[in-house]
């Protein structure tokens, strides 16, 4: 048995998992320990990366291209810690907010099965081991958002899990030829590849697959309806985390592939575009307080796709860590909004945002949280969005790609306008009748979407290290 | 036209098939059946290509990794078909109130 850290983060959860499923009782407290035990692993491997730069563990001995090996460096610790903590922090929320038994009982064994996939995904080196830890993530996220059991979380569960098939089929043929181009299946071989048209069209293929997991626009029709109707626990690990796991696989895939050619590129950025206008649009329209959180996903996964396209072929050299910062951002940010919004819903009973202000119960502290995040989803200075977006328009700057300024900015205005119909009605006071009563719904559930909305904006100021621990032993090989 | 051309294009078109249907059909039951349409013929694809003129054998990777597609379809089948059953139970209810 194996006991390195990187080992570890992988079976702590599976086992934690399975404990917890066979041991229903105390799977509220098996489940938060897996995910604390799997966040001091990940503290582990941080330490060993920060020292040695990049770390392989061949699993069993055998190595690569027998057998299988994973790798961390700067980057894939950077999003298992974002995932732990995010993780652990919507694990305490979620032992307030699952009060029915049955969805205690089910949502930890699926959250740990997909902590596992997710961290599979961030240390896996080769396309078709990502294959299966996307599955695995397909069948928990899927579990995580049928989960509260009412007639539109179901119809949306089955589309999200429609589209995560189709997903999966066009990704595993891809990989398949592949393999039948270069006779391997590693990163190593993928960097190592003659560029051919029949691998890129292969690698167009999982691509695509790709997209349509991580719902960039026109791909995204399944978001909304799977990340609103979840309860409040599963929006927030499906939106702050599970789209990353895709989205980090294409950035990996993307710059390891044989340079695309400056068009696609461009078409990345334009879809990119589409999906931050037509998702600006849609939130502007929400009428419920969870459809609009939902639709500023769209919005963010089109956002980190202008931020990859920025500078174009020659700039994605660069261009990756613009959009590292902004997955980041994006999930600290919108699991605490996600996790407010659930609490707002608690508290009022409802969340349709026209009538938030005609409730006598202000939960306060949520709103605030709620404010927290929407500053870093805008991107307003000192949070981790801001330095995100910033570092999208300096690079696009600085490649004289004007357009891609110009969507950012009226992405942002159309963010500020939707987030301005939900923060005005919770500072309008003079549509309730009854005397409004202070600190009332006030709950120790509000610590953790505060705390990850404090740490969205504080993190900004780390900028700089971060910046520097995400390029640790080089994650895409600039330099060998 | 090689056989090797005629399987191939073969599972192309089922492939084709069961992506057209999976996005135009309107019934919950042929989305899914589509699908499994779908993944039959990226499945053919990968074995036809896999496949060596004798005495040659076949590459066994590509077949290795089939195999996992189909326990992973057999497990995606499952829960989408779970979850129609489960949608069907709760809509007549809703009908019956």
């Amino acid at each position: 048995m194996q006991t390195d850290p990187m080992t570890l983060t992988l079976f702590v959860p599976l086992f934690g998992a399975i404990a917890a499923f066979v041991l229903p009782r105390a799977a509220s407290v098996i489940g938060p320990f897996s995910v604390l035990a799997t966040g001091a692993a990940v503290a582990l491997l941080a330490r060993e990366v920060l020292a040695a730069g990049a770390v392989t563990v061949s699993l069993g001995g055998w190595a690569p291209p027998l057998g299988i090996a994973l790798r961390a460096d700067g980057l894939s610790v950077a999003m298992l810690a974002m995932t732990a903590a995010v993780g652990l922090l919507v694990s305490l929320g979620a032992l307030d907010a699952l009060r029915d038994a049955r969805q205690r009982q089910y949502f930890w064994p699926l959250w740990l099965l997909l902590l596992t996939g997710m961290n599979g995904v961030y240390l896996g080196t080769d396309i078709f081991n990502l294959y299966v830890m996307i599955e695995v993530i397909a069948l928990a996220a899927v579990g995580l958002t049928v989960l509260s059991g009412t007639t539109a979380a179901l119809r949306a569960g089955l589309e999200y899990m429609y589209a995560s098939i189709l997903g999966a089929l066009l990704f595993l043929t891809g990989v398949g030829f592949v393999y039948l181009q270069i006779g391997r299946l590693d990163f190593a071989g993928l960097i190592a590849a003659e560029p051919s048209g029949a691998l890129s069209a292969a690698l167009a293929l999982m691509l695509v697959g790709l997209l349509l997991k991580t719902a960039l626009f026109p791909l995204h029709f399944w978001l909304p309806a799977a990340h609103a109707n979840a309860t409040a626990p599963a929006s927030a690990l499906l939106s702050g985390l599970v789209v990353k796991a895709a989205l980090y696989i294409f950035l990996r895939l993307a710059t390891y592939m044989p340079p695309p050619d400056e068009m696609l590129v461009t078409l990345i950025g334009t879809l990119g575009a589409g999906a931050v206008i037509w998702g600006g649009i849609q939130a502007l329209r929400a009428e419920r307080l969870k459809m609009l959180v939902a639709w500023s996903t769209v919005v963010q996964i089109g956002l980190i796709f202008i931020a990859f396209a920025r500078a174009g072929q020659i700039g994605l050299a660069e261009s990756w860590k613009a959009a590292a910062v902004l997955i980041l951002a994006h999930g600290i940010a919108k699991a605490a909004m996600f996790l407010a919004a659930g609490r707002i819903k608690d508290e009022v009973g409802h969340d349709v945002i026209r009538d938030l202000d005609r409730s006598a119960i202000r939960p306060t502290l949520a709103q605030f949280t709620f404010a927290l995040a929407a500053i870093s989803l805008i991107g307003l200075p000192p949070s981790l969005g801001f330095i995100g977006k910033w570092s999208l328009m300096e690079g696009a700057l600085a490649a004289g790609y004007w357009h891609w300024v110009a969507v950012t900015m009226v992405g942002t205005l159309m963010s500020v306008a939707y987030f301005s119909r939900v923060l005005a009605a919770f500072l309008r006071f003079d549509r309730v009748r009854a005397p409004v009563g202070e600190h009332q719904g006030w709950a120790l559930a509000d610590a953790a979407p505060l705390t990850l909305a404090l740490s969205a904006i504080t993190l900004g100021l780390m900028a700089a290290p971060i910046l520097s621990f995400i390029e640790l032993g080089y994650p895409f090989g600039a330099t060998p | 036209m090689t056989p090797e051309l005629i399987y191939g294009l073969t599972g192309i078109a089922v492939f084709g098939a069961g992506l057209a249907g999976s996005l135009g059909a309107q019934d919950r039951l042929r989305r899914v059946l589509a699908l499994k349409l779908a993944s039959v013929g990226a499945c053919f694809l990968l074995i036809v290509a896999a496949w060596r003129e004798p005495p040659a054998a076949p590459d066994p990777v590509p077949h290795a990794l089939v195999i996992t597609g189909i326990v992973v379809m057999v497990s995606a089948t499952a829960v989408a078909l779970a979850l129609i059953r489960r949608l069907h139970t709760l809509e007549a209810e809703d009908d019956a109130d």
